[in-house]
């Protein structure tokens, strides 16, 4: 963040001076209120003391709303190229007695279909109902790369904005116009629907408690120094009522809301209410898919076990031989594990035919032109055309990585005279890089994981225990996902899930936080509560870190207002009965230099904290995943202990610079 | 032996006997308020009341039954007072003045114990036996009712149902504020406490005579301090020697000012099944309490004016036999319970001796506070506490497995304004009054403490007077009567909405993200936060009464 960019924002923050939006932050209300008060004083009777008080208190609602509207002023960006892509277009529709008629974008109704070619920009949220596409979503996603939309099945759903790149595809609009995903997601980082969450109603009911003792604190204290001899104008009470209630956290709570959204739009996800932001922090339980999430999806060559009387290099080289020509990614796997291995990269010989797997051979290999063959396959079909049975140390291989969760694959040879079986290839499912760490992580934040597959409870256990998820469910239906999901809500725990295709939107919309990917179908968007548009489901844990982010700014700046006021007391008390009470000059620890230089730097110290944490209020606090102890530890120490220590040494420089002004020091 | 070791060892016998006793007493009550079996005479009372014992009432109607009840006492006490004359044994005493017998009656029901008339030239022994000592039972059983109200809150999911007020009232008062009582009184006789039925004439040396006055105060004194009540038979209270006659029976007082109010915290522990909850918020209760001791005997030990050194330290206003170290143990401990009996005159204590013991009440009566109102201040506290600290960790808060949200929130925030709203609009209005300068007993500083003392004590039900002031004009009177019933009432109200509403939610598991609340670090933010949102709130008071004083 820039100086510039404050600046820039300087005309928003001074129309939102009107108190019907102050209203809204009832803190900053207290202090516009004090503001005008301070100011019609040093209209009637004016000081050099006065003005620089009405001045700085005037800024202090200032700097207060700068800090909002240059977190609105994030989104707003955004939400202007994003309008860019909403363009008034035209629509062919196809109307149901099948003739087709030109119509505006926005007479498009739930219901209707359109025509979308290539070249032409889709009208509205759907369904693709008929043909398949490649359609460019940068305009949402920023991803340059266009994605292909088909008919039926978990990519059908298109948004409005986007534009079709080949072919055509007749598109069932869904939402109606107005209400888009286009249109929703311009409102949201625009800020535009945003309402309080619950976690802020309650905050902010402790900062207009705080603020109603204050005032009676204040309130009360006019007669008290009246009693003690040492009567104190208004000015000198409203300067100090400003510096003690909350305005450091008041003046920069809805900012903090805001740039949480915007750090969730950055990573391209985007949420439906601040709410579910906030429940991501909460989160105990995740259920991540297996396939795409946990691992790459497909079943990978992860070793070769030769049989008796085999070298590995003989075992490797002929199960590259029968893969070379194979374009399944099995078969691709097993030759970069060859390479990997130190086989020699050359191609397939001359007159080299490929076997291609079929249904009944349950095999694939090739045939050489030297009469050699080489097959690979499951092991009852090799053991078939080798013609006897296997070997008792390969069927203890088979099993063993049948056992594991893994698949076997037999490599058999036959150079005309007899076949015998080479070896087995260990297939497996294989882990995406750094997951075990990440779960490690997620643990240690006292998330449990949770791996949801369709795989058989075997292959489940043993992926789940490679990857150190903490449980799984294995051959799981849609309906074994919800009584998971309301199994753990029922145990007190917030779930988070992410889903695309239509049968997981029931578990989304039970989820506390469900996260629909882009690219799922409109029924799975509709029912989370997250839009991931990477379509990335790791991106859960991402989620999950910028929501407990959230948190702990908003409490850390709590903790660090509510510190600030004893190093104001400090100042200001003794600077208002120094006159009654002589030796309240003991209490004078900063020895600040006149009692109105005391009251003028409390002042202008509380309106400038406000701005210097305007960046960690954007940026949020630093989060590192570690248990609650150590991360309380850590605050505390910093906006705890910091909060009381600060404003010390804030207060003294100021009072340096504010004691040489004639008319204070 | 020296002022310093007795006073140590007696420091250290206390300690020692709480030790002892925490466990076992703490547990029993817990069995008390968990056991659905009931005593055959409590049948016959439930019988008499027409409550079915079984049946559980919503935080709405145990809320109304303790307001219910506590207004048929307040009126019940009223008709006592001011009709004494009717009553037997009135010692030929007239009936109190109105504005006094309503002072008075609210004052006992609310477990304060301010007193605006001295006992013995006030009160016939009905209206003190059967009238105030029965208070000192029933308010202070209130007391621990609303406690375990709000500790069931945490206990319960997904019920709203807070246990049976009549069964909590009763059970307090016989199977455990009756017996220990009884075996008080006893103890206290053994020491040479009163307890009979008549003044006695002596002919004095001098040749005149002197009436003594007697009565039942043995059985009344071991209920005013196990209740953490304060109100004194005698008007000297604590002081006068046949209300505490000896070190022993000093001792004996500070043992039942303490003990129901630090074992709670092991009651709360067993009830919500971390007996390391107890002990933490035991452990901040116990900081709370320890520094205010060390700083109060240090500064009446240390005193340095010259008539203070001559008498060895300040002996203005204590009693010989107690000294400073025993004075100011018992000032500090009388304040921290919102007991509020006194065996030193505070209103002598040094500036910052008297300046501790009003923090102590400010702190609004949680170190460790009064019988059941203590527990349930410091549980808000924590609540409080949790709610900031929570947000730190990265996640909405929750204490004991109950989420801190907007309602929750809510009851805390206006528990939390309540007591210090009235004590500082009392003070206010009291200070703005020119005529409060003529009834102060001092000028300046101290003038100004003894009127902040006497809002703060009022509004969070201690009941100890700084004296000095007068406090018999009708705008004390009524004044002080508003600052106990709402002190008392408005947050007990708010407890028990708040116990209703902990009670509706389910239980969130415990995970390694959750704030631990049961570890030394809590117990230390918890003081923090105490702390802090007392200084925040009392500074400008404080800096004008104690603090001037302290530092001129």
């Amino acid at each position: 963040m820039t100086l510039h960019s404050l600046l820039s924002q300087l005309p928003q923050a001074l129309r939102k001076l009107d108190p019907r939006h102050l209203w809204r932050s009832p803190v900053m209300f207290i202090v516009w209120i004090g503001s005008l008060m301070t100011t019609v004083i040093a209209i009637t009777d004016p000081s050099v003391f006065a003005w620089t008080v009405a001045v700085w208190l005037w800024l202090t609602v200032v700097f207060g709303n700068l800090a909002e509207a240059v977190a609105e002023g994030r989104g707003k960006a955004q939400a202007a190229s994003l309008r860019a892509a909403r363009t008034d277009v035209t629509a062919l529709r196809i109307n149901p007695d099948g003739t087709e008629s030109q119509v505006a974008g926005t007479a498009l109704k739930k219901g209707d279909r359109v025509l979308v070619q290539a070249g032409e920009v889709i009208p509205g949220d759907g369904d693709v109902v008929e043909g398949v596409a490649s359609v460019d979503e940068s305009a949402i996603t920023g991803e340059s790369a266009p994605v292909i939309r088909e008919a039926g099945g978990d990519r059908s759903a298109v948004t409005g904005g986007t534009k079709v790149l080949s072919d055509q595809i007749v598109v069932e609009i869904t939402s109606a116009p107005g209400e888009t995903f286009l249109d929703r997601m311009i409102a949201l980082v625009e800020g535009a629907s945003r309402r309080k969450t619950p976690n802020e109603i309650a905050l902010s009911i402790l900062l207009v408690s705080l603020t109603i003792v204050f005032l009676l604190a204040v309130a009360t204290l006019r007669p008290m120094a009246d009693y003690a001899g040492a009567p104190q104008s208004t000015l000198v009470l409203v300067a100090l009522l400003v510096c003690l209630i909350p305005t450091t956290i008041g003046a920069l709570l809805s900012a903090i809301g805001i740039a949480g959204m915007d750090r969730l739009v950055r990573v391209n996800v985007l949420a439906m209410s601040g709410r579910a932001v906030e429940a991501a922090g909460d989160v105990s339980t995740l259920l991540l898919d297996k396939t795409g999430t946990i691992t790459y999806g497909n079943r990978q060559a992860s070793r070769f076990v030769p049989a008796e009387g085999v070298t590995v290099e003989q075992m490797r080289d002929a199960a590259r031989l029968s893969s070379l020509a194979d374009q399944t990614p099995e078969g691709r796997s097993i030759v970069e594990l060859a390479l990997a291995q130190g086989a020699d990269d050359n191609d397939l010989p001359v007159g080299a035919e490929f076997v291609e797997f079929t249904a009944q051979t349950r095999m694939s290999g090739v045939d050489l032109a030297d009469g050699r063959t080489v097959r690979k396959g499951a092991g009852s079909s090799v053991a078939a055309w080798v013609g006897r049975d296997m070997d008792p140390g390969v069927r203890l291989t088979i099993d063993e990585i049948a056992g594991s969760g893994g698949t076997p694959l037999v490599v058999a040879e036959s150079n005309g005279q007899g076949a015998k079986v080479l070896g087995v290839v260990h297939l497996k499912d294989v882990v995406k890089e750094g997951m075990t760490e990440r779960f490690a992580e997620l643990r240690r934040m006292g998330i449990r994981t949770v791996m949801i597959t369709g795989d058989n409870p075997l292959t489940a256990a043993s992926i789940a225990a490679e990857a150190g998820v903490d449980d799984f469910l294995a051959e799981a239906t849609p309906e074994d996902k919800m009584r998971l999901i309301h199994k753990e809500q029922e145990g007190g725990r917030l779930v988070a899930m992410t889903g695309d295709g239509t049968n997981d939107a029931p578990a989304l919309a039970a989820a506390d936080v469900g996260v629909a990917m882009n690219s799922g179908t409109s029924a799975a968007k509709e029912a989370g509560n997250m839009v991931d548009l990477d379509s990335d489901p790791t991106k859960l844990i991402d989620i999950v870190a910028i929501g407990k982010q959230l948190l702990i700014t908003r409490g850390a700046l709590t903790t660090f207002s509510i510190a600030n006021d004893v190093a104001k007391y400090f100042a200001i008390i003794p600077a208002m009965f120094l006159a009654a009470y002589p030796s309240l000059d003991s209490l004078n620890i900063m020895k600040l230099s006149t009692p109105t230089s005391a009251i003028t730097s409390a002042v202008i110290f509380n309106a400038l904290v406000i701005v210097a944490l305007i960046p960690l209020a954007l940026k949020g606090v630093k989060f590192r995943a570690a248990s609650a102890e150590s991360v309380l530890r850590r605050n505390i120490l910093v906006y705890g202990v910091g909060g009381v220590i600060a404003p010390f040494i804030g207060i003294k420089l100021i009072d340096l610079i504010v004691s040489t002004i004639p008319g204070i020091g | 032996m020296n002022d310093t070791v007795s006073g140590l060892l007696m420091l250290g016998l206390l300690v020692a006997l709480l030790a002892a006793v925490y466990a076992p007493v703490g547990d029993y009550m817990a069995r008390v308020f968990t056991t659905s079996s009931h005593w055959r005479i409590e049948k016959r009372l439930y019988r008499l009341i027409g409550v079915n014992p079984d049946s559980e009432q919503t935080a709405r109607s145990y809320t109304l039954s303790v307001l219910g009840f506590s207004l048929v006492s307040i009126i019940a006490l009223y008709l006592i007072l001011v009709g004494q004359s009717l009553l037997p044994f009135d010692r030929g005493l007239p009936g109190m003045p109105w504005e006094m017998g309503l002072n008075t009656s609210i004052s006992f029901v609310t477990n304060t114990n301010w007193q605006s008339y001295g006992g013995e030239s006030t009160l016939g022994f009905a209206a003190q036996a059967g009238g105030l000592a029965v208070q000192n039972f029933l308010s202070a059983a209130v007391g621990i009712a609303v406690a375990v109200a709000l500790i069931r809150g945490f206990v319960r999911s997904r019920s709203g149902e807070l246990g049976n007020f009549w069964v909590d009232l009763v059970r307090g008062t016989l199977r455990i504020l009756l017996p220990v009582a009884f075996v008080g009184a006893i103890l206290l006789i053994s020491q040479g406490a009163i307890q009979n039925f008549g003044d006695h004439t002596v002919h004095a040396i001098s040749g005149g005579t002197q009436v003594i006055p007697g009565g039942p105060a043995a059985s009344q004194e071991s209920i005013k301090e196990l209740g953490t009540n304060g109100g004194g038979f005698f008007n000297a209270n604590s002081a006068h020697p046949f209300e505490n006659p000896t070190p022993f029976s000093n001792l004996l007082e500070m043992f039942f000012i303490l003990v129901i109010p630090i074992s709670l915290t092991r009651t709360l522990g067993t009830m919500v099944g971390s007996r390391k909850q107890g002990l933490s918020i035991l452990g901040a209760m116990t900081f709370l309490i320890g520094a205010a001791v060390a700083l109060t005997t240090w500064a009446e030990v240390g005193a340095h004016s010259q008539a203070a050194r001559l008498a060895g330290g300040a002996m203005e206003g204590k009693e010989t036999q107690f000294g400073t170290w025993l004075s100011s143990m018992f000032a500090v401990f009388t304040t921290g319970t919102s007991t509020g009996a006194v065996n030193a005159s505070h209103d002598s204590f040094t500036p910052v001796g008297g300046g501790t013991v009003l923090v102590n009440m400010m702190l609004g009566e949680v170190s460790p506070g009064g019988v059941g109102a203590g527990i349930y201040g410091i549980l808000v506290m924590a609540i409080l506490t949790v709610f900031i600290a929570g947000l730190m960790v990265g996640r909405t808060p929750e204490l004991l497995g109950k989420k801190i949200g907007r309602k929750e929130m809510t009851y805390v925030a206006l528990y939390t304004l309540s007591v210090p709203a009235i004590v500082l609009v009392g003070i206010g209005a009291a200070i703005a009054r020119s005529s409060t300068t003529d009834v102060m007993g001092n000028p300046g500083g101290h003038g100004f403490s003894e009127v902040v003392y006497a809002f703060t004590s009022a509004a969070n039900n201690n009941g100890s007077a700084f004296g000095g002031i007068t406090v018999t004009s009708d705008f004390f009177q009524l004044s002080l009567a508003a600052a106990m019933l709402l002190g008392r009432f408005i947050p007990i109200i708010f407890v028990l909405a708040l116990a209703g509403s902990l009670a509706k939610q389910g239980k969130v598991p415990v995970t390694a993200g959750t704030l631990p609340t049961h570890t030394p670090l809590f117990a230390g933010l918890l003081v923090g936060v105490i702390l802090l949102i007392t200084g925040l709130t009392f500074f400008p008071a404080l800096a004008l009464g104690p603090l001037a004083e302290a530092l001129s």
